[in-house]
């Protein structure tokens, strides 16, 4: 086995056994990432030495026979909109382009604490704003199973570098889908962990009233591991707090589960070869004895009108901070007015998708549509949580598709923002809700008719023609990820975790 | 339909330079968005008090006691990342 390939358990129990040095397993990940960056563009920046002298630390601790965290020498990467100090950290936005972290993010602090070896920050939508993280200001990254298409956003980077065995795990935040739809597009784990479980402080702040960091993995366990580390309550984030649910996941039988498929979320539209794949994991949990119930969430449809309006609202304030005085870009020629440094340095530092959403979210918090936007918004969003409450008297999880589609090619939803909106369709009543969800990786795409012409050549090597990026051969988009999503009650991380391991354990093999 | 002069309105309120052509394609993009979202006026919210409040939160204040001082250091960082700064002060345009 490649020391690219490992999970976090797997790699640690290589570094307590002596099978390779901390330096060995991030040196790996260094080589494979200047391979592999080339065309994948996972991420904005590499801490060669930084990384480097973590992992040297960690061998030190190993030679003087001290007791291994689980996290320790293990390289990670960390989405480009948390800070690491002393790294560049830019949310993938011009207006940040050198800007210098100058404190950890609570969560970083928390990875260094226990050893987490960093090699850089990763590619994302320019604030977290977009679905498929071509709104990035530096790059376009891509797609690890189809090189033409978009890893999803706005965590992409983060999900493709773990897809493409850039790293073991990465950190995400996700404000409406960002961490689930791009590890459903790459085929990785993603948890959206309940509002208030991770600490945002050090988290460049999109909407406040949404955003949440989580982890991304190759496996529900890493998940699970990482999750462990960097939840609780921090004084320095006052929205944070300790769960007072701690549900023993040896304890939860499957059997005793009741899962709820909401009805509303197999829509006209939905890919096919989606729905076939979900219906299937339904199916296996089913045989493995747990209760399924068709339940009904009425306000569904509104979701992402409702989510609209709040995250642009609350990002049109929260944004307001760059103003071209305190840090960030400022105009370069001298304007003439104070007025005229604010226009231009915001006009200059921010890309398209992110004015759009400053003009929206101003227009819904001006005077006299407040009342007609936001706080309608507001009170449908409170209806959307009174669906998941509701619905959560009769079911302990609710089971739903990541997105009605694969991961689509890059360009192809870039010049029409609402359909590039939808694409959150089923990620963003969790956010307002508030709750906790896990995206996994269920299957595949057919290979349609690509499949026939494939089966024709005998030595049909799959990697190869899905990196080779022919038009033709992917016209059907076969082989691409499928995702689920898992949805909890609020601090319940550990009983979506335990049935996501569940079907890691039992449903991929058939 | 936003008009070209509530465009234009909106981003001065939100300190965001645009240029004329600009004005139109954001006319256009926020009256599609703006379409959609309409979508909201359907629900019924008679009956809905405003929630807000995230989940779990209860006691959120930090007791009320004097906190150590921040490091000079610190400033000396945020200072390093401000565009322009005179005497360890940020430097601004003349308001007047």
């Amino acid at each position: 086995m490649e020391l690219t390939d490992l999970t976090i358990k797997k790699a640690h129990q290589g570094l307590v056994n002596g099978e390779f040095s901390a330096l060995e397993l991030c040196k790996a990940y260094l080589d494979r990432l200047k391979e592999k960056e080339k065309e994948i563009s996972s991420y904005l920046t590499v801490v060669e030495d930084f990384a480097l002298s973590q992992a040297k630390k960690i061998d030190d601790m190993i030679l003087e026979g001290r007791d291994l965290p689980v996290l320790a020498g293990i390289p990670c990467a960390i989405k480009d909109a948390i800070l690491v100090e002393g790294i560049r950290c830019t949310a993938a936005s011009k207006i940040l382009e050198n800007y210098i972290a100058p404190y950890d993010a609570t969560c970083v602090k928390k990875l260094k604490g226990e050893g987490a070896v960093i090699l850089g920050k990763t590619n994302m939508d320019e604030f977290a704003m977009g679905s498929s993280t071509e709104n990035s200001a530096f790059k376009i990254t891509k797609n690890p199973h189809d090189l033409t298409r978009v890893p999803g956003g706005s965590s992409g980077g983060s999900a493709s570098g773990i897809s493409a065995n850039e790293c073991v795990f990465a950190l995400g935040s996700d404000t409406g889908g960002s961490i689930r739809l791009p590890a459903c597009f790459c085929g990785t784990v993603g948890l959206k962990p309940t509002y208030g479980a991770v600490s945002r402080y050090g988290l460049i702040a999109f909407a406040s009233s949404l955003d949440q960091i989580g982890p991304m993995a190759k496996t529900v366990e890493d998940c699970k591991i990482v999750f462990d580390v960097i939840s609780g309550k921090d004084e320095m984030d006052s929205t944070s707090v300790e769960p007072k649910l701690k549900v023993q996941s040896e304890k939860l039988k499957v059997n005793e589960l009741r899962i709820g498929v909401p009805k509303e979320y197999f829509i006209e539209g939905m890919e096919k070869e989606v729905e076939r794949v979900i219906k299937k994991v339904i199916k296996k949990y089913e045989e493995l004895g747990a209760k399924i119930e068709e339940i009904s969430l009425p306000h569904t449809e509104y979701a992402l009108a409702c989510y609209y309006i709040i995250a642009l609202s609350e990002a049109s304030a929260n944004l307001a901070r760059y103003d071209g005085i305190k840090y960030g870009y400022s105009v370069s020629d001298k304007p003439a007015s104070l007025m005229d440094v604010y226009l231009q340095s915001r006009e200059e530092g921010f890309g398209p998708e992110v004015r759009r959403r400053i003009i929206l979210g101003t227009y819904a918090l001006s005077a006299g549509y407040y009342e007609a936007y936001y706080l309608r918004a507001q009170k449908v969003r409170a209806l959307l949580r009174k669906d998941f409450d509701e619905a959560f008297k009769k079911v302990d999880v609710i089971l739903t598709p990541v997105s009605p589609t694969t991961a689509f090619k890059i360009g192809e939803k870039i010049n029409d923002p609402l359909k590039m909106y939808l694409s959150d369709i089923f990620t963003v009543s969790v956010n307002l809700a508030g709750l906790p969800a896990l995206a996994i990786p269920c299957g595949k795409t057919a290979p349609h008719h690509f499949a026939k012409e494939v089966r024709k050549q005998k030595r049909f090597n799959k990697e190869k023609i899905f990196s080779s990026g022919n038009k033709n051969l992917l016209q059907s988009g076969g082989g691409l990820p499928i995702g689920f999503q898992i949805i909890g009650r609020p601090f319940e991380e550990n009983v979506i975790l335990s049935l996501g391991e569940i079907f890691e354990k039992y449903g991929r093999a058939h | 339909m936003i008009t070209k002069k509530e465009v234009k309105h909106i981003a001065k309120l939100a300190r965001l330079g645009l240029k004329d052509k600009e004005i139109e394609k954001f006319q256009k993009e926020l009256s599609s968005i703006l379409g959609y979202i309409e979508k909201l006026k359907e629900v019924d919210i008679s009956k809905v008090k405003t929630e807000i409040q995230p989940i779990g939160i209860d006691e959120a204040a930090r007791k009320d006691t004097e906190k150590p001082k921040p490091k000079i250091e610190n400033s000396k960082k945020l200072l390093e990342l401000a565009p322009a700064v005179k005497n360890s002060y940020l430097k601004v345009k003349s308001i007047f």
